[in-house]
C-alpha cells in the first residue's frame, strides 16, 4: 500500500504481494516439476513413494537368502558362509530380522544367535555366518531386512519409452505434419492479407468480414463433411483417405483465417508512403509484395508461425480423425493418449511419454516468447 | 524412418514449392497476356487497368478457396446432414434433434458444457489479473509471468498426463504418489479415485484448462494494465482512494473492454474443449462434454453422421453470438481507420 513511499519497501501488503505470487508461482509450476522428476527416476521406485522424496533416499523391505551348507569354508577352525545381499554399493542396510514380521529387530552389525550359530548382517549388505559345528543346512536361510536405496536418477526411462512404445516414430511424424502444416498457410495467407490491405477489389469488405467470422467457427463442424469428403475422394480415385497431404490442407484451412487476419493487421499498418512510392516507380503489386512487404513483415509472419506451429504440434482431434494409428502417421498426441488407455499404470512410460511430446513446443517458446506475445496481442486486442 | 525423414523434407519443399509456383507462375502469367500493347490504330494501350483487377484475385484465390472448403461448405453440410440419417443418405427430419432433446448423455454434455462456461472463463480471467496486477509490483515479475505462461505451450493431452497423476489414486493402504492424495493423506484424510467422484470431478477437468488459459489471459491483459494512463491512477490516489479501491473503481473500468475479448477467446476455447475429457476419462463418470460426444459418435458403430452434425451445430449455434460481436467490433474499428 505503501509502495510509492521511499524508504518503506517492506510492509504488509508488499510481503502479501510476494507470497501470493509465490503461491500462485508454485501451483502452475508443481505439476510440470512432478513430471519431470518422476520420468527422471527409477520405475520401481517411482511407484513406491512420491516424487517429492525423489531427492531422499527411500526404504524398501526385502528378503535375501544365505548360502547353503555347500558354501560354507572353515576358517581358523569356525566354519563360516558369507555373502552379499546387496552388491550395488550405494544401497545400505537400515535393520533386519530373521522373521518377516521382524523388520526392525537388529541394528546393521548387531549379531544374532541361530541355534547355536552366530549371524550378523552388515550395513553395507554383506553378512556373516560362523558356526563352531560343521553347517548342515540344503537350502539357504531367508534374511529380511529393510534396505535404504538412494535416489537413482536416469534417462532408462526415455529409453525405453522411444524404443518399445514407437515414441520415436511418433517424434518423427509429428514433425511431418507440423512443418508443412505451418509453412503452407503462411504463404497463402501472406498474398491474401496483402490484397485485403492494400489492393482495390469488389466485395473486399465483406469478405475480411468473413474471415473474421469465419476466425470463430468451431472446427467440429468441418469434421464431418471433411470426414466424407476425403473418403469419397479415396475411393473414387482408389488412393487411401488418411494421408499426410490432406492433414496439412485440413489444418491450413482451419489456421488460415487467424493467419489472414494476424497478418492484414500488419501489412495495412505499414506506411502507406513505401507502396505508394514503390508504384510510382512502377512496381507491380506482386514486385511490392515480394520485394517489399515480405521482408517487412517478418515479425508477423514469426508470430503468426509459432502460433500455428504449436497449435498443429499439440493438436489431437484433428490427428484423430484424419491421420492413421499405425506407426508411418500416429502422431506424439495420440501416441500419448493410446500410451494413457494401455499403460495408463505404468508412470515411467507416461511421464517420460508426456515430456518427449511437450520438450519442442517448451523450447519454440521460451526461445520465442516475444514473437508469441506480440501475436496473441494482435490477434485478440485490436485490430490494427 | 530415414525414408519418412525424406520424404518430410520432400513434402516441405514440395508444398512450398508448389504455392510459390502458383503465385509466381499466375502473375507472370498475367503480366504476359495483359501485357501492354498496340492498338489496331498503332497507338500505345496500356493494359494495367485490367491487370489491376484480375491481379487481386489471383492474390486471394488460393485462401479462398481453402476457406471455402474446409470452413465455408463444412459448416452448410454439417447443418444439412444433422437431418439426415446415420449415413447421411435419407431424410429424417427432425429426429436427430428429437433424439438429442431425450437422451440422458447429451442432456449431460449441455449440463457439464454450461459448468465449464461458467467457471473456465471466470477462473482463468480471474487470476490472470490477480497475476498480471501482482508481477508488476515486484522485481521477479517477468519470471513469474514467464512460469505461468508456460502451460500455453503444452498440449491439453499432455496437461492431461501432468495432471492426471497429481490426482493419481494407489488404493487405500499403498504409498500415494499422486500430489492431492499425498496432501489429502497427510492431513489425515481417507485418499480417493478422484477422478471418478460424480460431479465434482468436472471441476478437477476444469482445473487443467484454467491452469493453461491463465496464461493468456495474464499476458492479454497486463499488456492493457500498462495502457491504463498514470495520471488516472494518482488523481483518484489523491482523491484519497486506497488501493483497493483504485483498482475496482478506476484500472477495471478503463480494461473492461479487453476483459471481454479475453472471456470470450476463452469461451470459444471452452466450448469446444475435447482432448482433455477425452485423455482424462473419455466421458465416463458424468463427465461427458460436447465436443466428446460429438466425437464418439462420428466413429461410434461405425459412426452416426447424423446425430454428430446435430452435436457439432449445437457447438456453432453458442458461438454464433460472439461471432456476431467479433465482426461489428471489427467493422467499428474499420469505421475508425
Amino acid at each position: 500500500m505503501t509502495a510509492r513511499v521511499p524508504g518503506m519497501t517492506i510492509t504488509w501488503g508488499r510481503l502479501l504481494t510476494h507470497a501470493s505470487l509465490v503461491l500462485i508461482v508454485v501451483l502452475w509450476t508443481v505439476p510440470v516439476l512432478g513430471l519431470f522428476i518422476s520420468s527422471l527416476r527409477d520405475k520401481d521406485q517411482l511407484i513406491v513413494s512420491g516424487w517429492w522424496t525423489a531427492f531422499t533416499a527411500t526404504e524398501r523391505t526385502a528378503f535375501g537368502r544365505t548360502g547353503a551348507a555347500n558354501a560354507q569354508v572353515e576358517v581358523l577352525g569356525k566354519f563360516v558362509i558369507e555373502g552379499d545381499f546387496l552388491p550395488d554399493p550405494r544401497r545400505t542396510v537400515t535393520s533386519y530380522g530373521l522373521q518377516q514380521t521382524d523388520l526392525t529387530a537388529h541394528a546393521p552389525g548387531e549379531a544374532v544367535a541361530i541355534g547355536d550359530s552366530e549371524f550378523t548382517l552388515f550395513e553395507d549388505g554383506t553378512y556373516r555366518w560362523t558356526s563352531e559345528e560343521p553347517f548342515t543346512h540344503s537350502a539357504g536361510r531367508r534374511i529380511f531386512y529393510v534396505a535404504s536405496i538412494p535416489p537413482t536418477f536416469s534417462l532408462a526411462n526415455y529409453r525405453e519409452v522411444l524404443s518399445g512404445e514407437r515414441i520415436d516414430r511418433a517424434f518423427i511424424n509429428t514433425f511431418t505434419v507440423t512443418i508443412p502444416a505451418t509453412l503452407i498457410p503462411i504463404l497463402i495467407a501472406a498474398f491474401a492479407a496483402y490484397a485485403f490491405a492494400w489492393m482495390k477489389f469488389p466485395g473486399r469488405q465483406w469478405l475480411f468480414a468473413i474471415v473474421v467470422g469465419l476466425l470463430v467457427v468451431p472446427l467440429q463442424m468441418s469434421l464431418i463433411p471433411l470426414l466424407r469428403m476425403y473418403n469419397d475422394i479415396g475411393a473414387t480415385f482408389g488412393v487411401p483417405s488418411k494421408t499426410y497431404l490432406g492433414i496439412w490442407l485440413a489444418h491450413t484451412g482451419f489456421g488460415l483465417p487467424l493467419a489472414i487476419y494476424l497478418l492484414r493487421n500488419y501489412i495495412g499498418g505499414l506506411p502507406r508512403d513505401i507502396i505508394e512510392s514503390a508504384q510510382l516507380d512502377g512496381a507491380s503489386h506482386f514486385e511490392i509484395f515480394i520485394r517489399l512487404i515480405l521482408p517487412l513483415s517478418v515479425p508477423a509472419l514469426a508470430s503468426f508461425a509459432i502460433f500455428q506451429f504449436l497449435w498443429v504440434w499439440n493438436d489431437l482431434l484433428v490427428a484423430l480423425v484424419f491421420l492413421g494409428k499405425g506407426d508411418d502417421q500416429i502422431v506424439l498426441t495420440s501416441s500419448l493418449r493410446e500410451l494413457l488407455g494401455s499403460r495408463g499404470d505404468n508412470w515411467e512410460i507416461l511421464t517420460s511419454g508426456a515430456f518427449i511430446s511437450i520438450i519442442v513446443p517448451l523450447m519454440v517458446f521460451f526461445s520465442l516468447q516475444r514473437y508469441f506475445v506480440r501475436g496473441l496481442l494482435a490477434g485478440s486486442v485490436k485490430g490494427g | 524412418m530415414t525414408q519418412q525423414v525424406l520424404m518430410a523434407l520432400l513434402a516441405v519443399v514440395a508444398g512450398v514449392g508448389a504455392s510459390l509456383a502458383y503465385f509466381f507462375g499466375s502473375n507472370l502469367l498475367l503480366d504476359r497476356l495483359a501485357a501492354d500493347g498496340r492498338k489496331p490504330d498503332g497507338s500505345y494501350l496500356s493494359r494495367e487497368p485490367l491487370r489491376n483487377v484480375i491481379r487481386p484475385w489471383l492474390f486471394v484465390l488460393p485462401a479462398l478457396v481453402i476457406l471455402g472448403v474446409y470452413l465455408v461448405y463444412p459448416v452448410v453440410e454439417t447443418a444439412r446432414l444433422s437431418f439426415f440419417d446415420r449415413n447421411g443418405t435419407q431424410f429424417v427430419g427432425l429426429s436427430n434433434y428429437a433424439w438429442a432433446i431425450q437422451n440422458p448423455e447429451f442432456l449431460e454434455a449441455i449440463r457439464n458444457n454450461l459448468l465449464w462456461l461458467l467457471f473456465v472463463p471466470a477462473l482463468s480471467t480471474a487470476v490472470g489479473l490477480l497475476v498480471a496486477t501482482l508481477a508488476d509490483r515486484v522485481a521477479w515479475g517477468n519470471i513469474a509471468k514467464s512460469l505461468i505462461f508456460m502451460p500455453m505451450a503444452i498440449s491439453f493431452v499432455g496437461a492431461s498426463v501432468i495432471w492426471k497423476f497429481v490426482y493419481d489414486f494407489r488404493g487405500p493402504d499403498a504409498p500415494q504418489i499422486g500430489v492431492v492424495n499425498a496432501i489429502v493423506v497427510a492431513l489425515g484424510g481417507e485418499p480417493q479415485a478422484w477422478i471418478t467422484v460424480p460431479f465434482w470431478n468436472n471441476f478437477l477437468l476444469m482445473i487443467i484448462l484454467v491452469w493453461i488459459q491463465t496464461g493468456f489471459a495474464m499476458v492479454i491483459l497486463s499488456a492493457a494494465l500498462r495502457g491504463v494512463p498514470e495520471e488516472t491512477i494518482e488523481a483518484a490516489q489523491i482523491d484519497g482512494a486506497g488501493e483497493v479501491q483504485v483498482f475496482f473503481r478506476i484500472v477495471i473500468p478503463q480494461i473492461m473492454s479487453t476483459i471481454l475479448v479475453v472471456w470470450t477467446t476463452i469461451t470459444i476455447v471452452v466450448l469446444k474443449v475435447f482432448d482433455i475429457v477425452l485423455a482424462m476419462t473419455n466421458g465416463q463418470w458424468g463427465t461427458n462434454v460436447l465436443a466428446n460426444s460429438m466425437y464418439n459418435w462420428m466413429f461410434r458403430g461405425g459412426g452416426d453422421f447424423g446425430r454428430g452434425s446435430v452435436i457439432a451445430l449445437v457447438i456453432m449455434i453458442a458461438v454464433i453470438p460472439i461471432m456476431v460481436w467479433n465482426i461489428r467490433r471489427f467493422q467499428r474499428e474499420e469505421a475508425m481507420r
